[in-house]
């Protein structure tokens, strides 16, 4: 559909009470899904000729650590035909199994990948789940906000061993995160202070 | 009697000039033909998008220098405009014009990069010495507006860090004037080249239907017949008045990309002139003062100025809550930033798009029933670099 007003009205109409909530943005659509319904809406959208949401950009997760669902999920599709994107999300806990999309999309592998890589969340029926980005046999998931910028081991070639071997981060200087923000507006001590 | 069927596993890299940069490829191979290829990527991995989260956003542009490290403006092009799109700035005319000459030099960088490797892959050294002398002048217009060669850090949400030095303008100009002849040059080495044919025609074909399904973007996708380009149709900053036009090619094989790329270089040889011509003069980034710091000249006299500067360079801007996606157009194809902000001065999130990351993934679909030496011109037909796939 050429007009961004009409293919939401229309995606609502024909999804019904699969979306929870949707609205335009930046020229894009974002619309919010329930977690079980992720496989009918996409193909939905790519399937269907007033959609035709025929190509996956992305898949993604953000951390919300201090949510009860802690995780949202994100798919970004664009259509060629009708030059629009579209981006999808829903909330899930992180035990939750997610529906693999590479039966629709071959391209949604390696991201899916790469989500269970760096956040450490499992997908179903997916072919070939194995690690991605980070080195063989790395323990944690980058991407959580709770792991630590500077990471766990760090690697170095040991002249004794003669080989390249791991060992827990030791920094010279301890990683400086500095609280910037103007003291009027409330810094986070100020906060605290405020709070209790 | 069954004859039994032995298949040969065969390591491709991580250090093999062919695989262009730190690529290990795993390949099942039947006598000399791949069976199997499974890429394992992750070898240049940086943890981009977890640094990112922990710097401001003035910060975190240098990073995106580091992605695709041939064409670095045209990455940080994503991140200005997604900053921008929160924010709603305006960005001054100048600075739109500014912007779309370096991404076309880094356009044209990239696809000399990668025309000419592509050739030494299959057997031309010449190309590559070409090719090269032209990057360096480009190159050398790289260090003059931002001061470095490679690693510019130039964009700014709101425009660019500084106007272009005296005298840049028509060196670009004298530049694009006897560009097109080195194109020839290469192209009558290449084109016409019959060991360069042999590898290259009818090799890793892509069909219309496996580039949509495979996420293919930029010159893989546009190899294949889709007429899809970023810079026309969604346009941003001042590809809307500018003409140029798409190449696309009809068989989607590495030749075909091959001449994509040569005729997109030529097409960004255009667009460089046409913005050369209509550049128009004034300020060269936003004049918010909440967003890009004061000239030099105003902190010894303005309070307000220097208030503004050092809340910029320690707090930084910040950003109110929002979520967004913007692409562009980078040479390698679509590039996207997602980002979302929180109010604070440093992104919660920010992933990064690269147009490699899928465009590899499809290795074992174009590369099974190839021969083996044709791995090294299907991985040089992809336009790899490893910066924006492990990220």
């Amino acid at each position: 559909m050429k007009n961004l007003p009409d293919l939401e009205k229309f995606i609502n109409s024909e999804l019904t009470s699969k979306v929870n909530n949707s609205f335009i943005k930046h020229d894009n659509i974002y619309i919010n899904i329930d977690h079980d319904e992720l496989i009918d809406v996409i193909s939905f959208l790519k399937i269907n000729k007033e959609t035709k949401f025929r190509q996956l950009i992305e898949i993604t997760a953000v951390d919300y650590p201090e949510n009860e669902n802690r995780f949202k999920m994100v798919y970004l599709l664009l259509s060629h035909e009708y030059n629009q994107r579209i981006i999808i999300d829903y909330s899930i806990k992180e035990n939750d199994v997610i529906a693999s999309l590479t039966s629709i999309f071959p391209a949604a592998n390696w991201m899916e990948r790469e989500v269970f890589d760096m956040y450490g969340l499992n997908f179903k029926n997916h072919p070939d789940l194995r690690r991605i980005l980070t080195d063989y046999g790395f323990e944690g998931h980058p991407l959580r906000k709770d792991f630590p910028l500077t990471g766990h081991n760090e690697v170095r070639y040991s002249e004794e061993q003669k080989k390249v071997i791991y060992e827990p981060v030791k920094l010279e200087q301890n990683y400086r995160n500095f609280d910037y923000e103007s003291p009027w507006e409330g810094t986070k001590y100020i906060k605290e202070i405020k709070k209790s | 009697m069954a004859k039994e069927k032995k298949t040969l596993n065969l390591n491709f890299g991580p250090q093999h000039p062919a695989a262009h940069g730190v690529l290990r490829l795993i390949l099942q191979l039947d006598g000399e033909v791949v069976e199997k290829a499974d890429p394992h990527i992750g070898l240049l991995h940086r943890g981009t998008e977890k640094l990112i989260e922990s710097k401001t956003y003035i910060q975190a542009v240098p990073y995106f220098d580091r992605l695709d490290y041939v064409a670095p403006m045209n990455q940080e092009h994503a991140f200005a405009l997604a900053i921008e799109k929160i924010l709603k700035i305006e960005v001054p005319s100048r600075a739109k014009y500014i912007r779309v000459i370096f991404c076309e030099i880094g356009r044209i960088l990239s696809h000399i990069l990668n025309v000419t490797t592509q050739a030494m892959d299959v057997g031309a050294l010449t190309p590559t010495l070409w090719g090269f002398e032209e990057r360096e002048k480009l190159m050398g217009f790289y260090e003059r507006v931002s001061g470095s060669r490679l690693h510019a850090n130039y964009f700014r949400a709101g425009g660019v860090h500084k106007d272009l030095p005296v005298g840049l303008d028509s060196d670009i100009d004298e530049f694009c004037e006897k560009f097109p002849k080195i194109i020839d040059d290469l192209e009558t080495l290449l084109t016409d080249n019959r060991i360069f044919k042999q590898r290259n025609v009818d090799i890793g074909i892509v069909s219309k239907q496996d580039a949509l399904d495979y996420s293919f973007s930029g010159v893989m996708l546009r190899g294949s017949g889709v007429a899809w380009d970023l810079r026309r149709s969604q346009p941003y900053d001042c590809y809307d008045d500018l003409e140029f036009k798409i190449p696309i090619g009809k068989n989607g094989d590495c030749y075909d990309r091959y001449l994509c790329r040569i005729e997109e270089m030529r097409e960004s040889v255009k667009i460089i002139k046409q913005c050369l011509q209509n550049i128009p003069k004034g300020p060269v980034k936003t004049e918010d003062g909440k967003i890009s710091p004061p000239p030099k000249k105003e902190l010894k006299q303005s309070m307000e100025a220097l208030i503004h500067h050092f809340k910029l360079f320690t707090e930084g801007y910040r950003v109110e809550k929002d979520e967004i996606y913007t692409a562009v157009e980078a040479p390698k194809g679509e590039f996207g930033v997602y980002l979302i902000s929180d109010g604070s001065s440093k992104p919660y999130k920010c992933k990064i798009r690269a147009p490699g990351f899928t465009h590899l993934q499809a290795m074992d679909y174009l590369i099974k029933g190839h021969m083996l030496a044709d791995v090294p011109a299907v991985l040089g037909s992809m336009d790899i670099v490893f910066g924006e796939v492990d990220r």
